[in-house]
């Protein structure tokens, strides 16, 4: 057996990661919540972000985390624009018409990474990549410990957003009343839109956040995203504080099964946990009950 | 103020309105009277910018708006309080209200909900819940009230006695009526013949996506063919 201190470091560090595939579900729920569908480029588009900081970091040499700075608005345009200007008006305003667009998306997006970068992995050392905090007798990872930090403090950010602002509050109306909400004025396309960007924006965030401590291949959003798909499932379709919950409980079913039963199994904790759940409560930890 | 000369509409092939012209002058209640099905949600979604029109225009205080988006013609005042209330039932009724006004500058925003409260005490009683938990003559207030919000210099409303108990039905009747003595242009889209010609100056009555028939309220209250379809008399 594992000393107990190496199985609390090991769930803390697990906790830490669960938060970064947080926040990717996080924009993957937002977009369900309000566009009522399932947005299939976002793997795609957290490795665009993944690659735009490790060319903001290899070309200009700045930091990771700074590069979040520069990622995000961009990610915000490119979501807005992709909304606004190809994925709403090739749907025609049928959900399985978006569903196909952002399908399709997505292979072009993974097939233009390729033609780009070719399928090479690619880092970024930091001096900080392998640095440990001390926490008491514990040794946690100096970037899960950002990672973690900067979650919640976009996860608090999201809320007031759509608490105290005007278009936090229209997201949220058309999110549940979208013929009330054009009736006020609001215009559900850029609604849409910006809730689109909203969500590539934290995968900008999350892309920052990796980067320290992990590789970007044109393939690996597509296995972050899986992760994520079952947080949303798991958290309850389209509610922030379960995509937040779920993300933190994976991450540490990932890191406890990976201790107990080895690297190659770990992922099979996630989704034992997911089917118990989706059969105990069928609308996931925080999902409104039909 | 709203003038609208012979417009089409419909869903996909099936036309619902087949060329329909009415007119309100301001500080006038026009009451619409159909029975279910005539196409009288569709005329207000078509005034409302959510329906496109297929042909026809709609001027309102001079700008045409029938090709107008819904922002727009929010913003020209024309605002329109659906059947079926379609308040957002995840926000709080102040949000609600706040919403309301989503058109209209930040400024005068708190003191425009306080006025809404002063009509409706309800709806601060309620401020902080959520609106899916009110009662459904509550629920139309709301709907209402966040119809004042966005400062209309018309109001549309559809069916606002759908569904209520007689009693909640004579306190809405009586709400329009002191809406329309301060001076709002009201358009009262209605299946509830009687009381709407009652407050009613003018009204038009539909049929199949026609009018059939206008004129004075007080008129049409007479009018034997009108007796004969809506009052059973
Ligand atoms: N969204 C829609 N799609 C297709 N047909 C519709 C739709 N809404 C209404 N209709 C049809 O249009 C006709 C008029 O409906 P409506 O305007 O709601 O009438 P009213 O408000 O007078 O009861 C009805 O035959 C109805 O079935
Ligand atoms: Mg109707």
């Amino acid at each position: 057996m594992y000393s107990p201190q190496i199985v609390v470091e090991a769930l803390l560090n697990g906790l830490m990661l669960g938060a970064i595939y947080a926040l990717i579900a996080l924009g993957l729920t937002l977009i369900y919540g309000v566009l009522h569908i399932v947005n299939f480029a976002h793997g795609a588009l957290l490795t665009v972000a993944m690659f735009m900081v490790w060319l903001v970091c290899a070309r200009y040499g700045l930091d990771p985390y700074l590069a979040i700075l520069v990622v995000a608005p961009l990610m915000f345009a490119l979501g807005y624009g992709l909304q606004r200007f190809i994925i709403g008006p090739a749907s025609h305003g049928k959900d399985n018409g978006i569903l196909l667009v952002t399908l399709g998306l997505s292979i072009i997006i993974e097939n233009a990474l390729l033609a780009a970068f070719q399928s090479d992995t690619r880092t970024i050392t930091t001096d900080y990549s392998f640095r440990v905090v001390e926490l008491g007798p514990l040794l946690l990872s100096f970037p899960r410990v950002v990672g973690f930090g900067v979650t919640i403090a976009t996860t608090i950010l999201l809320w007031l957003v759509l608490h105290q602002t005007d278009i936090g509050k229209a997201i949220r109306a058309v999110a549940k009343e979208k013929l009330g909400a054009s009736l006020v004025g609001i215009s559900v396309p850029h609604v849409y839109a910006m809730t689109f960007a909203i969500g590539c924006a934290c995968l900008a965030v999350a892309a920052g956040l990796l980067m320290p401590s992990f590789y970007v291949s044109p393939k690996t959003g597509a296995a972050f995203v899986l992760v994520a798909f079952t947080i949303v499932v798991l958290g309850g379709m389209g509610s922030i504080p379960g995509a937040l919950i779920g993300g933190l409980l994976i991450g540490v079913v990932e890191a406890a099964s990976s201790l107990f039963l080895g690297d190659s199994l770990g992922q099979i904790g996630i989704f034992l946990i997911f089917i118990v759940t989706l059969l105990v409560r069928p609308t996931g930890l925080f999902g409104a009950r039909a | 103020m709203l003038e609208v000369r012979d417009l089409r509409a419909g869903y996909g092939g099936t036309e619902v309105l087949r060329g329909v012209s009415l007119d309100v002058n301001a500080g006038e209640v026009v009451a619409v009277l159909g029975s279910n099905g005539v196409g009288k949600t569709t005329l207000n979604k078509v005034l409302s910018g959510v329906v496109p029109a297929t042909s026809g225009t709609i001027r309102f205080n001079g700008a045409a708006l029938e090709h107008a988006a819904a922002p727009e013609i929010v913003t020209a005042g024309l605002i329109h309080v659906p059947e079926g209330r379609k308040i957002f039932p995840n926000l709080s009724v102040r949000e609600n209200l706040e919403l309301g006004a989503y058109c209209r500058p930040r400024r005068g925003r708190a003191a425009k909900v306080d006025q809404v409260y002063e009509i409706f005490p309800k709806l601060k009683q309620r401020a902080r819940q959520y609106a899916g938990t009110l009662s459904g003559g509550e629920q139309q207030m709301l709907a209402i009230g966040r119809g004042l919000m966005g400062e209309p210099k018309l109001l549309i409303l559809d069916e606002p006695s759908l569904g209520l108990s007689p009693l909640m039905v004579e306190e809405m009747f009586a709400l329009i009526a002191r809406l329309a003595a301060s001076g709002l242009a009201i358009m009262l889209v209605e299946q509830n013949v009687v009381q709407s010609l009652e407050l009613a100056g003018r009204a038009y009555i539909m049929e199949n996506g026609f009018i059939t028939l206008s004129g004075q309220a007080s008129e049409l209250k007479s009018n034997a063919e009108l007796k004969r379809a809506y009052l059973g008399l």
